[in-house]
């Protein structure tokens, strides 16, 4: 039986306006994935321009919090278009069969101090791996700020195959540093 | 007092002979380097072309210090022109041999590289990132080499001049085993 005009509407507007639903938005401008490698001793950055996140986090409540990141690897950006075509390669990131990279994760467990950390699937290059990600929350104005860094091991991703896993070359060894602020009140659940 | 000696020291006789090795090494390097691909070799290659003219800038600094507390001997009888060129070449080339690690360094600096010698002391950034200016750099570390090819090319002509032709000691002084 369909239900009358003049019920669903109100009760609709009081869904979308209950604090019961509201979302936490990743505010993309704001936020960043960057990395740091050393090659031959040298330090070298870079950051990837596009990735999406659905997020959710309680400060009060981390274990309620859940996680899902998604990089596009062709978005890398090395100051550097040798570099960025190279890695785009099959002995790298071999964006044509594997363009993205995700993490997904659950349940995050307070430190203390502002600390926390969030265990879960890391997958890169169709190979996955548990890993736990730190990171530190505080709040900025509106928005949520949480923000850590990973030392990533490229080689058991298969990050840098056949010449380039020579790690004298190229560093195993990737410092992954993220920064997301998230607007809007976690859901209460 | 001190007698002048008619035979560089065996110091820098040593210092020469490196600085020579470095110089002919690193020009190779260089040369072949920049047609690389991007590869683990090109990266290997680069790296090792910088701490190669790290090390020459400071064997010409090493030298120019030893000159002074151990002077070189004086030039053996020759035309004014030969002595006035002979001057002229060592010092450009000890200009060269202090200009051009710093323009290498200016260069890799501007295009974002920061140099790391032997991948160990990381050497600070001498200008800012810039890709323009990475492009003039370039071209002056170029201008530079070539300037460096050409007076090393003289110098060598010149000393197997001194040898063959005028049959001098000239090139005794700088090589102990062809002193009689």
């Amino acid at each position: 039986m369909p239900i009358p005009r003049l019920i669903a509407l109100p009760v609709l507007t009081l869904a979308f306006a209950a604090p019961t639903y509201a979302q936490q938005k990743l505010v993309p401008e704001k936020s960043e994935i960057r990395f740091a490698a050393k090659q031959m001793g040298v330090a070298t950055e870079g950051r990837f321009r596009k990735f999406g996140a659905e997020l959710e986090f309680d400060p009060a409540r981390p274990e309620m919090a859940r996680a899902r990141i998604e990089v596009e690897l062709g978005s890398i950006d090395l100051g550097n278009e040798d570099g960025e075509i190279e890695v785009r390669r099959k002995p790298w990131f071999n964006v044509d069969a594997f363009p993205k990279a995700s993490f997904t994760g659950a349940g995050a467990k307070a430190l203390g101090g502002g600390k926390f950390e969030l265990a879960g699937k890391l997958a890169i290059k169709g190979v996955t791996q548990e890993v736990v990600l730190p990171f530190t929350v505080r709040q900025e104005g509106a928005n949520l700020v949480a923000e850590g860094a990973y030392p990533l091991k490229r080689l058991e991703f298969k990050i840098g195959e056949g010449a380039w896993s020579d790690t004298d070359t190229v560093a195993n060894e990737v410092l992954v540093r993220y920064r997301v602020h998230l607007s809007g009140t976690p859901a209460k659940r | 007092m001190m007698v002048a000696r008619r035979y560089y020291s065996w110091p820098a006789v040593a210092l020469h002979w490196m600085a020579a090795l470095l110089i002919i090494g690193g020009f190779a390097l260089g040369l072949s380097m920049v047609d690389l691909p991007f590869s683990p070799q090109r990266i290997k290659y680069y790296s090792w072309h910088k701490w190669i003219g790290i090390t020459v800038w400071l064997l010409a600094v090493l030298r120019l210090t030893w000159r002074l507390l151990s002077p070189p001997p004086l030039l053996l009888p020759m035309p004014a022109w030969q002595r006035r060129a002979a001057v002229a070449t060592h010092h450009l080339l000890y200009a060269l041999m202090l200009l051009i690690p710093i323009s290498g360094w200016l260069y890799s600096s501007a295009a974002g590289v920061s140099v790391v010698y032997l991948g160990v002391l990381s050497l600070p950034d001498l200008v800012e990132a810039n890709k323009p200016l990475a492009a003039q750099l370039k071209l002056v570390h170029k201008t530079l080499n070539v300037t460096l090819l050409l007076l090393v090319l003289m110098h060598i002509a010149a000393a197997l001049k001194h040898h063959l032709f005028d049959r001098d000691a000239t090139l005794a002084r700088m090589i102990p085993f062809l002193r009689s």
